[in-house]
């Protein structure tokens, strides 16, 4: 039974930090269609940028705390300067191509930002971490469940999974621009005929998106070592991730997160030899059985 | 039958190819090997993307073929060549038979994405095969050619005889094949697939066949990578080398069956410039080409020689 | 039109080719250039790959300006300078055969030395043989290099990593002999399989009754560790063995440590010592950790040694760590081996006046050796290293033996300090020749003769 508990808790800390990463992607594609491989770097680049907040941070020896805001602090930053570079800078001249052209784009755009980072940040692996080892991730203490002790790090996880998932629905459905958005979705050049600017809507969906990329690797920073390459790594698990629930569908990313984070976890648990391809197990049984994903909208027909 | 421009230029490629290698520098010769292989993987791409497909998971068969040949090297003790060409071209075929029974149905990025399902699944079994060597492989080394047996340069040369000829033979065979009436249905199921069902003709079954032909190619192309590299290991059915063939295959064009074959050889020759000249950034270098081909050639490579024909 | 252009280019760029290669000749030496191959991006470049370079160039300018201490006061490689050609490791096995092509037959190296994945060793081994190339492995953990083949033209300076598993149980059943329960956590990949494979084989041979309890193999770069803790802190185990390294290592200890998962537990990192400088207040005391062979902290003090650590200090402000040991050990092998053929040569002379030709006879004896003497020179041959005396004992004469030491640490005025060495013989921790590590362990380390 405790290793139920064990299995549901780790389960829900790990589909948070997937839901993080992937609602991004899911975002972006449900709006532009791109299927986003830059996502990966901008997560990395989320994660380096709050290293080298942190490091300023506890470099003016200010108290331990504060250095929450630092990773939203990189997080905003990077979503602001590279959400608008990207998008205004380059995509916005490839809309209308061929999807299978926009992910190669953004792989490109992958590969150019692997070398930017190791240009910038070198290749030795980062810590978060203050003069006397202290990190945002041990700071404020554990928990107790089930005979295990969890950090309280991990409810922050969870939390900012919800209320990221929250927010984004509120806005979605409760809102004006979420209903012009909406309608962009749908169609984009009835929409633009009717008047909605929809070259003002990707700008923000992108930045929006990369931010969103740059909180998952803010985040993941403090319990990392930040190296190069841990975008490549994060990449593929999120678009998994994203397939499962129905790319470009919200509540998809979320029961996509759940049902990977769930089905790792019991593999750790009870079958460790089965983790390393859970995930594509999962993925590939999903597309199966529905071959959109869990949540797909019904598509129009072209004749 | 009438012969084509196509198939008299790949005869006289083929012809030139084998009459210089005695005088290719041996880097050279490498990397056309190299080169050839990739090619042979992206033309079975390029018959995909013309019916409208991309496979983000080709990494499977180019894979399965190179460990069919290890296998039939290793485990049955056949070094021969023809034999692991052969191994690899059966064993993608079978396979991709039963896969395509349930990819033919996906369109799209879901064609892709479960494509690339099924190749991580791959991965993650080899990987867990110690037998197999993990993710370090093993080496294979092909000793004979039709029985014959090869000792040292001459191993090289039937390496790259055996390359320049099976890869010539596809594209002369893919060739002849996007000319018949079956062929030119690709591009139709990628325009307008019930307009095609309309005509009578099934877009499944030929989705599947093109599924099927094109996994058996990448299958040659990964054994004979096999043979010509010595080693395989599970990197090869891995996402990033998948990625690669999509990324050759859009560099190239699907104009020509020369496409593949020439953008797999400017690909290798500026990766391997690039690993030379610039190794902390070769990443970089790949991915501004990358850019630069698909923003001022959005036909690819092939649209350069393309644009030059006389109207 | 179209098929005529691509033809005459085809035709151009042959031709092209056919001629770069008659302008290739030169006859006098007067440098020796090395193709090194390390990672520069990836993973495996911050804590290997890029050290390993920045100790190359530190040891190559050294050697080239003749500062190492004796015996290796000489300059560059017996008098000939260094050019160093540096290539990056990433990519794969079938793109690092290519390049290895292309550094040999292109850039025209004289020897390479590099490569730090098992699989681009195994991989580029054949073709240094097949393109008759000196190639001398820089690190590389699978003994399957020399136990599944055997090769002329490549040599490992460095020991594999079976001694790692047998040298960690040893120590921590003479340290702690009360141990009953036993789990790991390893990557999922050729190194950390085998890594638990020997350590759990070496168990049972030593101390059947040891108990093992779960394995955890999380996938190579994981980052997140959650899961992996909860199920190893709910095995309860005394003891948990882990070969992760790198960001992974980090990641883990970060998540590991502030749940307790070391409070009942005892850790051992058979590959832990590059690391205890970076996570001070991570690393619980009393954890075992080794560095496959006598490096880093368990190097003992000697003119080499000081020396590596000046050289690499003054390019990277760091001490040196286990890639930079292995960098050196590569490079001072592959010379001692150089001027032992230099000096065999000279010693095998003919006598003077014994010959008629005296003076050309000199003039051979005195020319640079060429690689079949330097190989001849280099099998078998035990020579000096920032770590101790190497034995290329193993593959016939082709692969490295050196003893290994594990220690125990603790935490002290902010420093992960390492006390309770224990020093172990290679013969007590290396298969003999012809046995492979794994039978080898499972024989009870029999040694034949």
């Amino acid at each position: 039974m405790s290793q139920l508990l064990a299995v549901v808790i780790d389960g829900i800390v790990y589909a948070s930090w997937l839901f993080i990463i992937a609602v991004g992607l899911t975002l972006i594609y449900g709006v532009m269609k791109i299927l986003n491989i830059a996502h990966g770097s901008l997560y990395a680049l989320g994660a380096f940028t709050a290293v080298s907040f942190c490091t300023a941070w506890f470099g003016h020896n200010y108290a331990a705390a504060g250095s929450f805001a630092m990773l939203a602090a990189a997080a905003i930053v990077v979503g602001l300067v590279f959400g608008p570079l990207i998008e205004r800078g380059l995509l916005r001249f490839m809309y209308g191509k061929d999807e299978v052209v926009l992910v190669l784009v953004t792989y490109a755009l992958f590969l150019i930002l692997e070398d930017v980072i190791k240009l910038v940040w070198g290749v030795d692996p980062l810590l978060v971490q203050g003069p006397n080892g202290e990190t945002p991730y041990s700071v404020l203490g554990n928990f107790e469940a089930s005979g295990l002790s969890y950090p309280y790090y991990n409810l922050v996880l969870v939390g900012v999974a919800v209320a990221t998932g929250a927010a984004l629905t509120w806005v979605l459905t409760r809102t004006r621009s979420g209903k012009l958005l909406i309608a962009v979705i749908h169609d984009r050049e009835m929409s633009a005929a009717m008047g909605i600017d929809v070259g003002r809507t990707y700008f923000v969906t992108f930045t929006v998106g990369a931010m969103l990329a740059a909180v998952g690797g803010a985040l993941t920073a403090p319990t990392v070592s930040v190296v190069t390459g841990m975008g490549a790594e994060v990449i593929v698990m999120a678009f998994a991730v994203v397939v499962i629930g129905g790319l470009g569908s919200l509540p998809g990313a979320a029961l996509g997160a759940f049902i990977v984070g769930m089905v790792r976890a019991a593999s750790i648990h009870y079958k460790p030899e089965l983790e390393l391809f859970s995930v594509y197990l999962v993925m590939a049984v999903v597309l199966i059985v529905r071959p959109k994903g869990l949540f797909s909208g019904a598509e129009v027909r072209k004749i | 039958m009438k012969l084509d421009r196509t198939t008299i230029a790949i005869g006289v490629v083929t012809v030139a190819l084998l009459a210089a290698s005695p005088v290719l520098p041996k880097w050279a010769m490498s990397l056309l090997n190299v080169s050839l292989c990739y090619g042979t993987v992206v033309l079975g791409m390029m018959l995909l993307m013309r019916t409208g497909l991309v496979s983000f998971g080709h990494g499977l068969y180019y894979c399965l073929g190179a460990y069919a040949a290890g296998t039939v090297d290793q485990m049955l003790k056949l070094p021969d060549m023809a034999l692991m060409v052969a191994a690899g071209a059966v064993v993608t075929g079978i396979v991709a038979a039963i896969l395509g029974l349930l990819l033919a149905r996906y369109r799209d990025i879901f064609f892709a994405m479960l494509s690339l399902a099924f190749s991580m699944i791959l991965y993650g079994l080899l990987v867990k095969s110690s037998a197999l060597g993990s993710t370090d492989g093993f080496n294979i080394s092909a000793k004979t050619l039709f029985g014959v047996a090869l000792v040292d340069d001459a191993r090289r040369y039937a390496g790259f005889g055996i390359t320049v000829v099976l890869t010539t033979l596809s594209a002369f065979a893919l060739n002849l094949y996007l000319r018949s009436h079956r062929g030119r249905l690709a591009e139709a199921i990628r325009d307008n697939e019930l307009r095609v069902e309309y005509m009578g003709a099934s877009v499944r079954a030929t989705i599947h066949l093109h599924y099927v032909i094109s996994a058996v190619l990448a299958g040659i192309g990964g054994a004979l990578m096999a043979i010509n590299i010595g080693h395989i290991d599970p990197e090869m059915t891995y996402w990033p080398q998948s990625g690669e063939f999509v990324f050759i295959a859009i560099l190239s064009g699907t104009g020509n069956v020369f496409a593949p074959l020439g953008g797999a050889l400017v690909f290798e020759t500026i990766r391997s410039f690039a690993y030379e000249y610039s190794p902390n950034t070769w990443q970089m270098v790949l991915g501004i080409t990358m850019l630069i081909v698909m923003i001022f050639l959005p036909g690819g490579l092939w649209s350069l020689i393309q644009r030059r024909k006389p109207a | 039109m179209k098929i005529g252009t691509v033809l005459r280019a085809f035709v151009a760029a042959i031709a092209a080719l056919g001629l770069s290669q008659t302008a290739q000749a030169q006859d006098k030496k007067t440098s020796i250039k090395i193709g090194f191959v390390t990672f520069l991006s990836g993973p495996a470049a911050g804590p290997f790959g890029v050290p390993a370079k920045v100790a190359a160039e530190a040891i190559v300018e050294s050697l080239n300006a003749g500062k190492a201490p004796p015996p290796y006061q000489s300059k560059g490689i017996g008098g000939l300078p260094i050019e160093l050609v540096i290539i990056d490791e990433a990519g794969g096995a079938t793109k690092q055969v290519s390049e290895y092509r292309t550094l040999v037959q292109r850039q025209d190296v004289d020897i390479v030395i590099g490569y730090i994945g098992s699989g681009d060793c195994l991989a580029v081994a054949p073709v240094a043989e097949e393109l008759k190339k000196l190639t001398v492995l820089l690190d590389c953990g699978t003994p399957r290099i020399f136990e599944d083949a055997s090769y002329k033209y490549v040599f490992r300076t460095r020991p594999h990593a079976t001694m790692d598993a047998v040298a960690a149980t040893m120590y921590l059943l003479d340290n702690r002999p009360a141990v009953k329960r036993v789990s790991g956590i390893n990557q999922n990949y050729a190194y950390g399989q085998d890594s638990w494979n020997d350590f759990e084989a070496t168990i049972k041979t030593m101390k059947p009754a040891i108990e093992i309890i779960s394995s955890q193999m999380p996938k190579f770069g994981a980052g997140q560790y959650g899961a992996e803790i909860s199920a190893l802190i709910s095995s309860t185990p005394d003891v948990i063995h882990s070969s992760l390294w790198g960001g992974d290592l980090e990641a883990f200890m970060l998540q590991a440590q502030p749940r307790d998962l070391f409070k009942s537990a005892q850790l051992v990192l058979v590959a832990g010592e590059p690391y205890l400088h970076r996570l001070p207040g991570k690393i619980p005391d009393g954890t075992i950790v080794g560095a496959r062979g006598t490096n880093g902290v368990f190097a003992p003090d000697s003119p080499l040694k000081r020396w590596l650590v000046e050289v690499y200090k003054g390019k990277a402000g760091l001490e040196p760590n286990y890639p930079a040991y292995s960098t050196a050990q590569s490079f001072l092998g592959l010379k001692a081996a150089y001027e032992k053929a230099m000096r065999d040569k000279i010693g095998s002379a003919i006598p003077m006046g014994a010959a008629k030709n005296v003076k050309e006879e000199m003039e051979k004896a005195y020319s640079p050796p060429n690689q079949e003497e330097i190989i001849a020179a280099f099998e078998k041959i035990t020579f000096d290293s920032p770590s101790g005396k190497v034995r290329m004992a193993l593959g016939k004469g082709h692969q490295a033996v050196m003893g290994t030491a594990y220690g125990t640490t603790r935490f002290e005025n902010g420093v992960v300090k390492v006390g309770n060495i224990k020093y172990y013989d290679a013969e007590k921790v290396t298969p003999p020749e012809g046995v492979t590590s794994l039978d080898w362990i499972k024989s009870g380390f029999k040694r034949s003769n």
